[in-house]
């Protein structure tokens, strides 16, 4: 703070004033850039930074033995772990097969909530019928943890597939399908408006003007169901799984083998975080006018 | 086309214990095929509540509305408006936008695009064709909505302040422009408009609207845009003196209209 380019004779009061007023005001622009974006700007050498000074201070906390390698095993051992595994598989399985399955339990759940959630949510935006329908089910079951009726889908569903899917299945389907209820609304009633006065029937207005404006909506409700569904993996390969990440990860954990419970949650991450990178892109390139009108 | 609107009065409701407004009160407009007419009023009173009510957006709290003596229903294709705001359709490119209401009329591709290329240019616009309209300026963005809105060859147009965001150039441009498309197609035309200058040099007949309740003060008829199409340049008939003393007469009224409401 001393170090603080300021005039010499300003006193302390001055100067903090003119620091806060620095940091209430944007800053001023480059050419190319837009005044007063909010948020604008680069990130990408600083979550860096961030992800080395992490790991430095991880690596820093092993290498001192300040924990025991039971509660935190050092880097290393997560990479050795990771290369053996994918050297000789996990539990006779090799490790794509767990990395595989648990994606396909994933994406599955995740494809089948938006092609049954999508067109729900725009249903209950554009109808009040069947608002008035779906509205009490979904309102009731989305603020209940998926494990708390885990139990009840064993019950009825067995132990097989189904129960797992349907488990991640019902994670996503909420937040897709409220996202695109609300997504209804991102049309302005004049685009609503302009298309009836050419003619349009109902249907031509879903499809050509309601839709597509709820498109950066229904985007953003799909990066956050698949993240729901990313979290519900692990519960959802709690019931009698034999292979899959979230398997790994609970196994290794019933045989203190904290390097692989790690290294699981680590790999989890990393697939989420792709899928959330593609959907990014997909986002800049299917609404690319995304607040802009 | 002919409109007909006998004693419609449009009652908004007041939301959370306000008070309902009548933007409208008990409005009787006749326009006849081949009429254009302009209607000039202080924000508020209620202009594009009478345009929506034409188009079929909002129906009277009493009265009614009749096109070639049958009640309006709701929108339809023989009714074509340009918005004051936020209309266009961000996804789609100058082009796609301009060609909209063709497409949905399941017009087939190169008829769409040979019918938007020739508005595009009559706009103006040419060159940005490919453009997404969000990149256009607001006036550039009102040029789109009008090429859109003529590309239907619509029977009634209903404009809703369509050139508020042009400079004074493209602006006469733009009134000379749809005088002649309205000239040649003999479409009927309500246009709404704050500019005096734009309601004389346009309009077959001006109609005055007071604010609270929203209704009809004064009508005019007009030949200036006649006199325009007969051959007289648009300064020199904006310059006449028959022009300029109509002009003093009508913003009389309308601060007359501002300071009873003050
Ligand atoms: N949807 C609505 N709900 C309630 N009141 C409304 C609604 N739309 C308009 N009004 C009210 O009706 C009156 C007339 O509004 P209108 O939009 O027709 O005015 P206008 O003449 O077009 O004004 P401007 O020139 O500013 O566009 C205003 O007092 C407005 O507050
Ligand atoms: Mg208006």
């Amino acid at each position: 703070m001393s170090g603080h380019p300021v005039a010499g004779t300003a006193s302390p009061a001055v100067r903090r004033r003119g620091l806060i007023a620095r940091l209430a005001r944007a800053r001023a622009t480059k050419p190319g850039e837009i005044y007063g974006v909010p948020g604008a700007g680069d990130t990408r050498l600083l979550s860096i930074a961030t992800i080395c000074v992490l790991v430095f201070v991880w690596w820093l906390v092993t290498a001192m033995g300040w924990v025991k390698p039971l509660f935190v095993p050092s880097p290393q051992a997560i990479v050795g772990s990771f290369v053996s595994i994918l050297q000789n598989g996990y539990t006779g399985e090799p490790l794509w097969v767990h990395v595989g399955i648990s994606t396909a339990r994933v994406f599955g759940a995740f494809l089948l909530a938006c092609l049954v959630g999508i067109p729900l949510g725009l249903a209950m935006g554009i109808s009040p019928i069947a608002r008035g329908i779906f509205d009490p089910p979904i309102e009731f079951y989305r603020p209940i943890p998926p494990l708390a009726y885990l139990p009840l889908m064993i019950i009825w569903f067995g132990i097989g597939e189904t129960s797992k899917v349907l488990l991640i299945f019902l994670s996503v389907f909420a937040p897709v399908a409220l996202g695109a209820r609300s997504g209804v609304r991102s049309a302005a009633i004049e685009q609503i408006h302009a298309a009836y006065s050419f003619g349009a029937t109902r249907w031509q207005v879903l499809v050509r003007v309601i839709l597509p404006a709820a498109m950066p909506e229904i985007l953003t409700a799909m990066r956050i169901g698949i993240g729901f569904g990313w979290t519900t993996l692990v519960a959802a390969e709690m019931v009698a799984a034999t292979s899959g990440i979230g398997y790994m990860v609970l196994s290794a954990s019933q045989f203190l083998q904290t390097s692989v419970v790690i290294m699981g949650i680590i790999v989890i991450a990393a697939i989420a975080y792709m899928f959330d990178l593609l959907m990014r892109l997909l986002e800049r390139r299917l609404v690319p006018w995304k607040g802009r009108m | 086309m002919s409109l007909q609107i006998i004693d419609a009065s449009v009652v908004y409701p007041g939301l959370r214990g306000r008070p309902p407004t009548e933007a409208l009160h008990s409005v009787n407009l006749t326009v006849e095929t081949g009429e254009f007419v302009v209607v000039l009023g202080a924000s508020g009173c209620g202009k594009s509540t009478l345009l929506n009510l034409v188009a079929g957006f909002i129906s009277p709290s009493s009265g009614s509305v009749l096109l070639d003596g049958q009640p309006v229903q709701g929108p339809g294709a023989d009714r074509s408006v340009v918005f004051q705001k936020h209309a266009l359709l961000p996804w789609l490119t100058v082009r796609d936008n301009v060609a909209f209401g063709l497409s949905l009329q399941g017009r087939p591709r190169t008829e769409r695009y040979s019918i938007s290329h020739r508005f595009i240019e009559l706009l103006g616009l040419s060159g940005f064709e490919d453009a997404p309209v969000y990149t256009l300026s607001g006036g550039m963005q009102q040029r789109v909505g009008i090429a859109r809105a003529l590309t239907c060859d619509p029977k009634l147009l209903l404009l809703d302040e369509p050139l508020g965001a042009l400079d004074a150039l493209t602006r006469e441009r733009a009134q000379e422009l749809i005088l002649r498309v309205w000239d040649r197609s003999g479409k009927s035309v309500l246009l709404i408009t704050h500019s005096v200058e734009e309601a004389l040099f346009m309009g077959t007949r001006l109609i005055v609207m007071s604010p609270r309740p929203g209704r009809i003060t004064h009508t005019f008829d007009l030949s200036f845009s006649r006199m325009f199409l007969a051959g007289q340049t648009a300064r020199a008939v904006k310059a006449s003196a028959d022009f300029i003393a109509l002009r003093e007469q009508v913003l009389q009224i309308i601060f007359a209209d501002e300071e009873d409401a003050a």
